[in-house]
């Protein structure tokens, strides 16, 4: 059975339906995972001993185990405890709080390395604690980590291929499906590669972007 | 949390993170042997060999894991390639995590103080000789931690097996979380043992990395 391009074009409009969903879960879990990572920080740095360490004992928990295992995990385990969310919301959750675990470690070191002159000023013209943090201080620090960010958004694209194993429409479960109906593995399972690679290009560009930006002129 | 179905289960789970730990060790070992080889023609002096080295990390890089194990299991009897699910996996995974290590393993090689490759060059070493004896030493050193990285990436990455139906342990909690409608206590089974064998790999990397540091 060699290869044979010509039943793709039949499926493109499948193909393309499942990318706009594959970029809709990266752009979902993407912004959890920055807000998520964002608040892990502030939990993790600020918060009472009574949130920091079930906090702590979580992100061990999330940094040590497969993002497979804990998305079937959300996925499976939320039903059995009487939540059924559909698989794009477990999904995008999944991915999310994956990747805010990771953004919050990129996140401490950078809210740790503002100079602390920064939060005294603030404090000092009259803001409460909250709103030196959120005005003054996590500004600056996530614009120190955008590169790093940039590089955890790319890795969540490609790891949004996992959600479909719990049955999430993307570019991946699309795949299987005209695959389930030419019995053309190879040829659709380039095609999607090509389609990644694709995102995966257009988003480096766009991340490079954003990176010069809000660069300082140090 | 059901105790006892724990206690019934667990040597299954045993079980599976041994074909885990296999799956971390061969990935990781073809992974290192891709990852160097890119590593060299990607700093090579011949431009089709820099252009190969950065084309294989590029589309690794690009495309998810996952589709790049379909592709070799599922497409690859088209093209002639048949490989069991273990097989495939090991192949596919460890073409996969050497793309990361190859940039890895360069980015400590051009890192070493470029007076280190001239003095040597000076002092009358060949190219290879210089790169063998003098750069490849110290770059070493430096690729031991992030190496650390791809590797506790890799043993995680392994799971992705269990989508060919590999019986890992990823596949082992899934199937009994379908079979007995207990995810919590199967996922903090499985992910005990994960936890156990990412933490003592990254003992053992610190250690290495602690011996070959120097002062």
């Amino acid at each position: 059975m060699g290869l044979d391009f010509s039943v793709v074009p039949d499926y493109l409009d499948v193909i393309f339906l499942g990318a706009l969903w594959t970029i809709a879960i990266t752009v979902c879990a993407g912004l959890l995972s920055f807000f998520g990572g964002i608040f892990f920080a502030v939990i993790a740095l600020y918060g009472n001993a009574a949130v920091r360490l079930p906090f702590r004992f979580f992100e061990w928990l999330f940094m040590g185990t497969p993002l497979l295992l804990q998305l079937f995990l959300i996925y499976f385990g939320l039903v059995q405890i009487g939540i059924d969310l559909p698989a794009f919301v477990a999904g995008a959750i999944g991915l999310g709080l994956h990747f805010a675990v990771y953004n919050s470690e990129l996140i401490q070191t950078a809210i740790v390395s503002v100079d602390k002159g920064q939060m005294e000023a603030a404090r000092t013209l009259g803001l409460s604690r909250g709103q030196a943090l959120r005005k003054v201080v996590i500004p600056q620090a996530v614009r120190d980590v955008i590169p790093p960010i940039g590089n955890n958004m790319i890795a969540l694209l490609k790891d949004s291929a996992l959600v479909s194993v719990i049955g999430v429409g993307e570019l991946t479960l699309s795949s299987q499906l005209a695959i389930g109906r030419t019995y053309r593995p190879f040829e659709f399972y380039a095609v999607a590669a090509a389609f990644y690679y694709l995102i995966n290009v257009v988003m480096e560009a766009v991340l490079r972007r954003l990176e010069r930006k809000t660069a300082l002129s140090r | 949390m059901d105790v006892d179905l724990i206690l019934k289960v667990y040597p299954h789970f045993i079980k599976a993170a041994w074909v885990t730990v296999e799956l971390s060790v061969l990935t990781i070992l073809l992974g290192l042997v891709c990852g160097a080889l890119a590593a060299a023609a990607r700093l090579s002096r011949f431009a089709i060999l820099r252009f190969i080295g950065a084309a294989y990390v590029s589309v690794l890089r690009g495309v998810p894991a996952l589709i790049f194990l379909f592709l070799l299991y599922f497409g690859g009897p088209q093209i002639g390639i048949q490989l069991s699910a273990f097989e495939a996996g090991v192949i596919g995974l460890g073409v996969n995590i050497g793309a990361y290590m190859a940039e890895t393993m360069r980015g400590a090689i051009i890192s070493v103080d470029k007076g280190q490759a001239e003095a040597a060059r000076t002092l009358g070493l060949s190219r290879f000789q210089a790169f063998r004896k003098v750069i490849l030493p110290q770059a070493m050193r430096l690729m031991i931690r992030p190496l650390g990285v791809n590797i506790n990436a890799q043993i995680k990455g392994t799971a992705l097996v269990a989508a060919i139906s590999v019986v890992e342990l990823t596949y082992t909690a899934q199937r009994y979380i379908g079979s007995t409608y207990k995810p919590f206590e199967m996922f903090l089974l499985a992910g005990a043992l994960y936890l156990f064998i990412i933490t003592l790999t990254g003992k053992g990397i610190a250690y290495l990395d602690r011996k070959v540091r120097l002062p």
